[in-house]
Formats: C-alpha cells, structure tokens, sequence
C-alpha cells in the first residue's frame, strides 16, 4: 500500500444534473508527489468531477479532502432528496460548499479543457493576476502606489518572470496571450496555474490537439514541474500515450461511475476498460 | 522605424500639454479673448470635463470589469442632490423650498465653514459635500450590487436601469419633500466660479480611476472581464472585485453628478432619465470601450459636437449654408448619422482598447497617411508653381510695354509700320468640299 501522504481525497462524490448522473460515487485518493491519470470515454464525467474538486460545483452528495481536511460536503437536499439515484444516500449529513477562489487559496490550481487564458492581456499580465490572490494591500493603496504596493509589485513581477523563465516562455512574455501558438498557449496556462503556488495541480487535457512530438514534450514537462514545484498532479487526457507514460497510477471512469483503478500495465490489460474504453471489439 | 521616448520627455510633453490646456481655459475664462465662441468653449469645456468623469467611471465598470451596467444617470442624480441639499445658503431656504416651509435643514455647510474659516472654510464647503455626495452614492451603491450583481451580462443591466429609474422616482417623492423639495427644482446652492475647478477636479478623479485600472486590482478587474471562470479559478473572488469596481465606479459618478449640479445652478430630477445613461454609454462606446483616454475623447468630441458645432442645423444656419431642413431637430438626424458612420467604421471606438501614449502620438505623426504626410510638400511646390507664374507673367508684361513703347517710337519716326501674321498655334484648316 502507498504510505506516502494523502493530499486530496473524494469520498462518494456524486454529481446529478435534474436525472443525470454526471458523477457516480467516486472514490480517489491522490498522494503527494503523485501523478495521478482521470480517464474515460466521452461523457464519463471527468471534467465534472474537476469542476466538483474546485468549487464550480456544489456536489450533490459525497465529501472532498485537501490535506487532511474536508472542505466539501454534501448531501441530496431538497428536491433532489426524492430525484436522487446515487448510492449512499444518508451517510452525508453536512452541507460545506466553498467557491473556487477558496479552493485556489487552498492550494488546488487548474487548467482548463478549452483553453481560458485573459484574453486582453499580455503573457506576463496573465501570470500576474494569478499573484493578485496572494497580495496584502488594499484596494486604496494599491491605487496610490504605496510603498508596499510597489515593493508587492516589484516581488510579484520578478517572480513572474522567474516562473516564465521556467516554463519557457520569457521570449513571448510581452506577446498577447492569444498571439501564442497553441502548444505555448498550454504552458502558459500552466504556467498561471503555478503562479497560484499550489500543491495540488488539475490539468484537464493539457495534451489535446498536440500531435505526437509536442505532447511527448509535454510529458517532459508535467514531469519536470512536479520535482520542480513539488506538486501533486491529478490530469485527464485521452492520449493514451501521455497517460501510460507519465502516471503512476489511473482511474477509469465510464457513465459518471468509476470502473477501474490500478497502474498503467493493470489498466492496459483490464478487460472492463479495454469493452468500455478502448472499445469492444479491440 | 518606430520612436521610443524618454520617461522624461513623456513627464515634460504631459506637462506642457496640461499647462497650456489650463492656461487657455483661464484665459478664456477670464475674458480674455473676445467673441461668443470662446464662451461657448468654456461651456464645452466644462460639461466635457463632467461627461468625461461620468463615461470613465462607467467605463471602469463597462469596459474594464464587463459588467454591462446602466445606472450611471441614477447615481449622477443622488450625487448632484446630496451636495445640492447642503449647500443651499440659508437666508435661501424659504424661497427653494417654497412650498414645504422652508425645508428641514436650515443651514448650509459652506456658510458653517466660511464663518469658521474664511476663504478657505468657502472652498473646504464645496470640497466636502462632493466627496460626502461620492461617499453616499457608494454606500447606496453597495446596498444595491448585493441583489444585482448576480446577475450578468442584459440581466443585470436591466436591474441597473431599474435601479436608476427607482432612484429617480424616490427624489421627486413628495413625503421626502423637506429634503429634496419633491418634484420641483433646487436651486441657489453654491456653485464654482471657476471653469478651471471642474477640470481639475475631474482630472484627478479620472487620474485615480487610471491609477486603479493599472493597479494589480485593475489586473483583477480586467481578468473577470477577459474570463470570469478563470478569473475564479486563479483565486480571485468575484463578489469582492465586482461589487468593488461598483462601487468605485459609483462613488466618481457621485462625484460627477455634484459637478454637474454646480455647471447647471439649477437640479431637478426630471433630466436623469435613462436617456442620459445612453448619452454617456455613447461616449464611451465612441471613445472606446476598454480605454479611459477614449472615454475623455470622446465626451469633449460629443459634448462639443452636441452643444456647439452642430447647434446651427437647428437654427437654419450652419457653415454658410441656409436650408430649409435645417428646423429644430435637425441636429439630431445628423448626429444619429455620424454616431452610425463611427459605429460602421470604428466599430472599437475612437481608442479601441489603448490608451493615450506620447510614443503612439509620434509614430502615428510620422506614418501618417500620404495625403496628410504630401500636404506640406504639396503646398510649397503649389506656391512655388504659383511664384513662377506670377513672375512669367510679370516678365511678359514688361516685355509686351517694350514692345509697345517699341513701336510707337517707329509710328512716331515715320517708318512704316510692318504688319506680322496674328500668331496663333491654331491652324484653321477649310473644308474642301464646304468652299
């Protein structure tokens, strides 16, 4: 058994939109310094459960762990109390929610499937507004330039650059975000992520649309900023290749339910995976 | 090849700039040039400072923090009756408030003040009730973003709107009458005597509002625009910013709407009408949404063209042209004209979403488009062409005077005169089967 600590942990998550099932009790367990691989087909509820780990979604029942702490939880109130299909109905008895800007403080970052970066703004001011949470001066202060508000700004500025220098992007720093190409524009949203200093990074389908080379590098990279940043990464991808190369450990999920888990080699040979994901007649 | 200037050459060009602008307005205003379109000039200069305040506050919500806000002319309303009410002289109560005894404040702060402190207690009452009139509308402005702010996009324009229109409704109520003197108008509160004072005033306010938006605040702001789920993602809590940026954006339009009580000496509620919030949301979308130097653009752009350059298609006289279209109302097909050509072909504004910069004013001045760039050129050969001709034509003339004196002397000596051909370069030729 894995004794390393356990940074995130979900516990009979479930997600119900009106009748559907988006997310069917599911239960992970992410350790520290781990890289964890989400994957399924189309619809399986991957990036609900994401958006359920970092606060867009109110679970409908089931309870969400960050070191050691359960920051959500939840259970079928109202009108779902009767619609609920879920398994485990009465176990959960409090209601925590906590927005995604709670979540991001706690130390769980993101990237998105659709690539979201700041449009109207340059590589290095997408960086920075992901340093504003993290800023002491008030709103007035910061208006006139006080003496902590430009220390805070200078600090926030060479740590910027620091991290682009990093990820590869201090040539393109000035560039309008969406002037990048498409691979650059995955570091950068990567990279913005980083600038929240999280723990625990979420990265939905950071290989889409690459094509062989880019995503290999790709691996390369996810590799080199967990040593670098001591992350815990949990990531969903369809590219097999990424996912077998790169996590140590993978959760299979088909219709919102979670099928499998194991290492690549036990999911590779799965037979339940190889009918519900790879296809039946394979 | 593009130029770069120096962060000092910038300092001294804006400074100049500023000094000569606020010369001229003290020139102007002080009588020192002649003529009613300098008068008109001061008035321009002073609604524009006003509407430019206005349009950047709203840009600041509009433009920089994508809420789609439309309250603007109800917070203008609260913030001109909040410093009317206390600045009404005292010995003036009993007239303004004729028809509700008087009022219940019987007293005005600049009076308080200007027994205290002279000259200065004076200014010090006109200062205060403004920023209180920022202060009030900020506060009302808080109260209200909690229900509205979370709606988005049409939604929570129309609740401004609403709001706005609420407001205006609860100032002319008559219960409230003693205070705000119900549906008719206040008047005789103190106003500036200078058209320097809303310049100034204005100026700073939208300095602040600059100085916020490229704050790490204004970086937030910008982000909710750009994407409001990222935004969240990367801690930024949107409730905070938003309601932050409401009512920032509310205290300046207080502020503007003290100053404008002051420009017209006279308030009533019944011009703050929603038609007035499209005027500033024109302004700013003629100067460019996204950029606080449009914004100022254009309110002197709107504000002159509206109460100034176009005035004369409404009085039947306008360039030296009389027509008979041009009746009362005219100036209003023209200007919805231009506003569709501005729309059609600067679809982003004036601005788009850039500032003012020195080093953009330059390089534009240097690639600036043939025609413009060929005019001095153009010019100077023109004079010059224009220069040889009269100097042909003056060397001709003596020539023809030679001649003349010429022949006359051969008339006057008896030789007999030899008669040449016309000289012509047309050559007549007959028709042969004609003759």
């Amino acid at each position: 058994m894995d004794n390393r600590q356990v940074v995130l942990k979900l516990s009979d998550l479930t997600m119900q939109f009106g009748g559907v099932v988006a997310v069917d009790n599911l239960n992970l367990v992410l350790h520290k310094n781990e890289i964890l691989g989400l994957i399924g087909p189309n619809g399986a509820g991957k990036t609900t459960a994401f958006n359920c780990i970092t606060g867009v979604y109110e679970p409908t029942n089931g309870s969400i762990e960050i070191n050691g702490e359960i920051v959500i939880e939840n259970y079928p109130k109202g009108k779902m109390k009767e619609e609920y299909k879920g398994l485990n109905a009465g176990k959960y008895t409090k209601s925590l929610v906590m927005l995604p800007d709670k979540i991001t403080k706690l130390g769980v970052a993101r990237t998105f499937q659709n690539i979201r970066l700041f449009k109207g703004m340059t590589v290095l001011e997408n960086v920075l507004v992901a340093m504003h949470m993290n800023q002491e001066e008030s709103v007035f202060g910061a208006t006139f330039r006080s003496r902590k508000a430009r220390r805070e700004e200078k600090a926030m500025r060479a740590e910027a650059l620091e991290l682009l220098e990093k990820v590869g992007l201090y040539e393109n720093r000035d560039d309008l975000s969406t002037s990048l190409p498409y691979g650059k524009q995955r570091h950068l949203e990567i990279a913005r992520a980083l600038a929240t200093h999280p723990t625990i990074l979420l990265l939905d389908e950071p290989a889409a649309g690459m094509n062989p080379q880019e995503s290999d590098e790709l691996m390369k990279f996810i590799g080199e900023i967990r040593d670098k940043f001591d992350l815990s990464i949990l990531m969903i991808e369809h590219h097999m290749q990424v996912i077998m190369g790169i996590c140590e450990h993978i959760y299979v999920l088909n219709y919102g339910g979670q099928i499998a888990d194991g290492t690549p080699a036990e999911i590779q040979s799965n037979p339940a995976v190889i009918e519900a994901y790879l296809g039946g007649d394979e | 090849m593009e130029i770069k200037l120096k962060n000092k050459t910038k300092a001294a060009l804006s400074t100049i700039a500023i000094a000569l602008f606020l010369i001229l307005i003290y020139a102007a205003d002080n009588g020192m040039f002649s003529g009613s379109s300098w008068r008109m000039f001061i008035t321009v200069i002073e609604k524009g400072a006003i509407f430019a305040l206005v349009a950047a506050s709203m840009n600041l919500l509009n433009g920089f923090t994508g809420l789609f806000s439309l309250g603007q002319a109800g917070f203008m309303l609260m913030g001109a009756y909040s410093y009317a009410i206390f600045t009404i002289p005292a010995a003036s109560h009993d007239t303004v408030y004729q028809y509700f005894d008087g009022g219940i404040i019987k007293w005005s702060i600049v009076e308080i003040l200007e027994n205290k402190m002279g000259i200065a207690g004076h200014y010090l009452g006109i200062f205060l009730p403004m920023i209180f009139a920022g202060l009030l509308v900020a506060g009302v402005a808080y109260l209200i973003a909690i229900p509205v702010l979370r709606l988005k996009s049409d939604y929570l324009a129309i609740a401004t709107l609403g709001f706005a229109e609420i407001l205006r409704a609860f100032f002319q109520w008559n219960t409230l009458g003693p205070v705000t003197n119900g549906s008719n108008v206040l008047r005789k509160y103190t106003t500036y005597e200078s058209a320097i004072f809303p310049v100034i005033i204005a100026g700073i306010c939208i300095a602040i509002i600059f100085l916020l938006i490229n704050s790490t605040y204004g970086r937030a702001f910008k982000a909710i625009r750009d994407d409001e789920i990222a935004a969240e993602a990367m801690g930024i809590n949107l409730f905070k910013h938003k309601s932050m940026s409401f009512v920032i954006s509310s205290f300046f339009a207080g502020i503007s709407g003290a100053l404008l009580a002051m420009f017209q000496t006279t308030i009533s509620a019944t011009p703050f009408t929603t038609q007035m919030t499209y005027e500033i949301l024109l302004i700013v979308v003629i100067g460019g949404i996204g950029s606080i130097s449009g914004s100022v653009i254009g309110a002197f752009l709107f504000t002159a063209s509206a109460e100034w350059w176009l005035r004369g298609l409404d009085s039947g006289r306008w360039l030296g042209i009389s027509s008979g279209i041009m009746r009362p109302g005219f100036r209003k097909v023209v200007f919805a004209i231009l506003i569709m050509m501005i729309v059609l072909f600067y679809a982003r504004g004036i601005m788009g979403d850039k500032e003012f910069s020195w080093d953009r004013f330059v390089n534009w001045w240097r690639s600036r488009p043939g025609a413009i760039k060929a005019w001095p050129d153009k010019l100077k050969a023109n004079s010059e062409a224009r220069k040889k001709a009269r100097t042909a034509k003056a060397v001709a003339k003596a020539k023809a005077k030679e001649d003349k004196a010429d022949s006359e002397k051969k008339k006057s000596s008896g030789i007999p005169l030899f008669t040449p051909l016309p000289m012509s370069d047309e050559v007549i030729i007959f028709d042969k089967e004609g003759n």
